[in-house]
């Protein structure tokens, strides 16, 4: 008999993850030695764009090399890298080849490797490669790589177009004919660059004589890597086996298939040996996916009163060089929440994918919905200046009500759940609204050279990127459905196998406290087994807030399963009707008959004994099940910030944050908090931080930690979080997602601040990053300097 | 190749070094020392933070010839049968999520502490200012040191 169990979901569980964290007895895929494992380094074009001849004979003398080979010696054998999301029937998808052949197209485009036995004798030997760069024009900025006269990145191609996309709903010209009110902004999403801690790394060993292979990936997608490596190797998927240890953050860098994930395969299978790579810093800013990097052109219409009428989207979105796995997907994924949460007759929408010569974009810590929600949260504000009416009212006035849920918004989609009402009302209590505009009034009346500005941004997110039909119609080659098993052991103890590949999220923890609350089993009693295609073989990953929301439910749905079956079982050892069971902290009791019970423990070791079974029990307590969900669910919030700008030096300090986010039912509050923490904490870092920069030949001067500059501790303030809990309407457990929250809702937030603080002296837009420099350009100009 | 003497987790060990051989490939790669992590080439992360002769130091911005004849504490030499007080507010704040920066930021932290034992929110998070977190947003990094510092005050006082 086991006690009777606290409820888990809800509790703050401290986290089953952190022992051997905190010890540093961690299986980083870099900490794995394997004997003889031989080491491999790229060479790496330091030109944009570059014909190349590279003669790696030299570097084959060097000490302890054992191969080196240029990306031409390895054409025939090194298939082309994927792009997964065809958006257009008519795309440009240029061969994406892991070494480049013949031509680079960005600094830091892989064109030789060397393997050696040690990482340092590999490092070395690349000095001795010898390599002829014939320049070629570069073109880097996306207005002019779209012009007739531009320079190609893929001269093959004809065009540096990747693809041409719109959609409209609603009568578009008739919304914005005669509406009394138009406001025209164009936005920068700047690029960025996601800084997962652990840089990507990748160990194959091979078994040569079985042609098998055993890769270790610092990856969001084990699975999706076995899938995408035995289809450009022609290895069957059964030999591969795809293990994602201990992974070091991702923030989406590592929702990828990598060059160096193919080419480390190639060569161990060619060498018979282990081989390891494993990036430097400098490596991952060149050659790890960027983020964001759109032109956002925006036109709205409202009504004198400010009611929205209309809303057009132009965007150019930068693939980079090649396409990676969702780089075209990206913008598009926004395509659908520019809208925010606000009603609109209309809805036009364009997008255009610009190639450029600088690395390669795709997924990064919301991919596309963060930039729509940005442009949507600047326009309220912009709109709001212009009528001279509160941001929070002018929000009001256009918000979809709680009782108007499921809304169908103007793009397609339908939002589960919301209270935007009571998110706001929270957050203005906490944030003292009214004080810090009274405060503010009396700055601006005073003249101070510090003034104080108030950022709103009212958010939804598009979380659990599913339905597997959606996404199809959509023209992505996957699904969206995620997998689980759970077993009860002969001991009475629980294995939960899940297909969703964690880097620091909890889940661990998250889906223990779930099982434990179905089957009624101590929270220790259960192992989450993931992240290995041969202990989980089949899941679709973590990436888009997904796995709560659709991997948490497989699981809770697969618990239901074993309940059922340990029902079917505990009735017949009880020889009674299931009917008669009732099932309470782990054990079947029969009602009306004291002492007649079965835990579920029992019932587990009676089902692996199998002495006594109903007929057509099938022994052992496990199930399956592979959950393809119904929607998307839509969590939500509202945050407020408070920044002090100082008007002679441009520094902008937050004086206070307010974070009260909806994500529906909350399995363990103290994750979610911490997942919101360190989405605030990327969100701020666009709005004032960081920045990808190139100069004008394509070199990447944000190429370190020292120039990319993510904020530090004392960059940071304490944020105030609260929440409001709207169950999801979608899902049986009322989960939505909260990976991406924090990171959606910050930036507007705090660039509507600064914008807000300096709104007196004419300015109203300050480019991201909103730098000391950036925010003394934007106030000089706005008072008619030359900057 | 050059002869070093180190006390490595309490371990005396003379190992033969490449003279360019840093303290932190010294630790990880010869002494399987591999709690100690790499997050960048610019000693800029800090997630390879250890103790030198009890101070906090980048050890890829030390060659293992300069660690001769010291003692180095890394996270795996840092509990001492219990865990620290600050591992233990590390896991009771939640102050880790995917831990790669954690060893560094604990060996970090167990410096600022026994310099300042007392910090306030500012002078952690100045104090931390050369390790960097992409996963917490560092709040709940700061409740635990804190935290700590007052459990650390109380095992002394």
């Amino acid at each position: 008999m086991t006690a009777t169990q606290e409820q888990e979901v809800g509790a703050a569980r401290r986290r089953k993850e952190d022992a051997h964290l905190i010890t540093g007895q961690t299986t980083w895929t870099d900490n794995i030695q394997l004997p003889g494992t031989v080491h491999a380094a790229l060479l790496r074009s330091p030109m944009a764009h570059a014909r190349v001849r590279v003669n790696v004979a030299a570097a084959r003398n060097e000490p302890g090399v054992v191969a080196a080979y240029s990306g031409a010696d390895l054409a025939d054998e090194l298939a082309g890298l994927p792009s997964a999301w065809q958006v257009t029937p008519d795309w440009v998808a240029p061969e994406h080849k892991p070494l480049a052949v013949d031509e680079a197209r960005y600094a830091g485009d892989a064109i030789a490797v060397v393997v050696a036995d040690t990482r340092a004798h590999a490092v070395d030997a690349l000095d001795a490669i010898e390599v002829d760069y014939d320049p070629l024009p570069v073109v880097l900025d996306m207005e002019q790589a779209i012009a007739d006269s531009s320079p190609l990145v893929h001269t093959e191609a004809g065009t540096n177009v990747c693809f041409r996309y719109s959609d409209t709903f609603g009568d578009v010209d008739a919304a914005f004919a005669n509406a009394p009110v138009r406001i025209t902004r164009r936005f920068v999403q700047q690029r960025l660059v996601a800084c997962a801690m652990e840089p990507r790394s990748v160990l194959v060993a091979p078994v040569p004589a079985a042609g098998e292979y055993t890769v270790w990936s610092s990856t969001q997608i084990p699975h999706f890597v076995r899938l995408f490596l035995a289809m450009l190797s022609g290895v069957p998927e059964s030999r591969i086996r795809v293990i994602a240890p201990d992974v070091g953050g991702g923030f989406g860098s590592k929702l990828d298939i990598y060059a160096e994930e193919l080419l480390a395969l190639t060569l161990a299978r060619k060498l018979g040996r282990p081989v390891k790579w494993t990036e430097t810093r400098s490596e991952a800013f060149q050659a790890t996916v960027h983020g964001r990097d759109q032109i956002q052109d925006l036109e709205l219409a409202a009504d004198a009163d400010g009611r929205i009428r209309g809303l057009r989207v132009n965007l150019l979105a930068d693939m980079g060089a090649y396409l990676q796995l969702l780089t075209p997907a990206i913008p598009l994924l926004g395509r659908a929440m520019f809208p925010g949460i606000y009603k609109m007759d209309a809805y036009e929408f364009g997008c255009v994918g610009v190639f450029t010569d600088k690395t390669p974009t795709d997924a990064y810590r919301g991919a596309g919905r963060p930039e729509a929600t940005f442009a949507i949260e600047r326009m309220l504000d912009e709109l709001a200046a212009e009528l001279h009416v509160d941001p929070l009212e002018m929000r009001r006035r256009n918000w979809i009500r709680h009782e108007e849920f499921p809304y169908a918004q103007i793009a397609g989609l339908t939002y589960d759940s919301g209270n935007y009402e009571a998110a706001t009302a929270r957050a203005t209590e906490l944030f003292d609204y009214d004080g810090l505009r009274a405060e503010q009034a009396r700055r601006r009346e005073a003249h101070d050279p510090v003034q104080l500005g108030i950022g709103v941004s009212t958010y939804t997110e598009m979380c659990g990127l599913a339905p597997s039909r959606w996404l199809g119609e959509r023209g992505y080659a996957g699904g969206g459905w995620e997998a689980a098993t759970v077993r009860v052991l002969p001991t009475g103890k629980v294995e939960a196998v899940i297909g969703t590949s964690p880097h620091g999220q909890g889940h661990v923890t998250t889906f223990s406290q779930l099982v434990a609350d179905t089957l009624g089993v101590p929270f220790d009693d259960i192992e989450v087994i993931h992240g290995d295609t041969a202990a989980a073989p089949a899941g679709l990953d973590t990436y888009g807030s997904r796995s709560l929301a659709v991997g948490g439910v497989a699981v809770w749905r697969a618990a239901q399963r074993v309940l059922g079956k340990a029902k079917t079982l505990a009735a017949h050892l009880l020889e009674v009707s299931e009917d008669d069971l009732e099932f309470s902290g782990g054990t079947f009791a029969v009602r009306g008959t004291p002492g007649a019970t079965k835990s579920i423990q029992e019932v587990a070791f009676a089902a692996f004994a199998a002495h006594s079974m109903p007929d057509g029990f099938e022994p052992t307590l496990s199930a399956d099940f592979v959950l393809e969900p119904d929607d998307f669910s839509f969590p939500h919030g509202t945050h407020l910030c408070a920044t002090e700008v100082d008007t002679e030096t441009g520094r902008v300090t937050i004086r206070s944050y307010v974070a009260v986010d909806d994500v529906g039912k909350v399995v363990n509050p103290m994750i979610v908090e911490g997942q919101v923490h360190g989405g605030l904490a990327q969100g701020i870092a666009q709005a004032l931080h960081e920045g990808a920069r190139y100069d004008a030949d394509g070199n990447l001067t944000t190429g370190t930690m020292v120039d990319y500059t993510p904020p530090t501790a004392a960059d940071l303030p304490s944020f105030t979080l609260d929440r409001t809990e709207t169950p999801s309407t979608n899902n049986p457990l009322g989960v939505k997602g909260v990976g991406e929250a924090g990171t959606i809702a910050s930036t507007p937030a705090v660039v509507n601040a600064v914008v807000d603080a300096l709104r007196p002296f004419g300015v109203a837009d300050v480019p991201m990053p909103c730098t000391p420099e950036n925010v003394w350009r934007a106030l000089h100009e706005a008072q008619g300097g030359a900057a | 190749m050059t002869r070093i003497s180190v006390s490595v987790d309490g371990t005396e060990a003379v190992d033969e070094v490449e003279p360019r051989t840093l303290l932190v490939q010294y630790l990880r790669e010869q002494r399987g020392r591999t709690g100690t992590p790499v997050g960048c080439d610019t000693s800029n992360c800090g997630a390879c933070t250890v103790l030198v002769d009890g101070r906090a130091v980048k050890s890829c911005a030390l060659l293992a010839v300069q660690a001769d004849g010291a003692e180095v504490t890394t996270i795996q030499g840092l509990a001492n049968g219990e865990l620290h007080p600050l591992q233990k507010a590390f896991h009771e704040h939640h102050a880790l999520q995917c831990g790669y920066c954690t060893p560094g930021m604990i060996m970090a932290a167990v410096d600022l502490l026994d310099e300042v034992a007392d910090p306030s929110e500012q002078q952690v998070r100045e104090g931390l200012e050369g390790n960097l977190c992409r996963c917490t947003g560092y709040q709940n990094i700061v409740t635990a040191v804190r935290d700590a510092a007052a459990e650390l005050r109380g095992a002394t006082s």
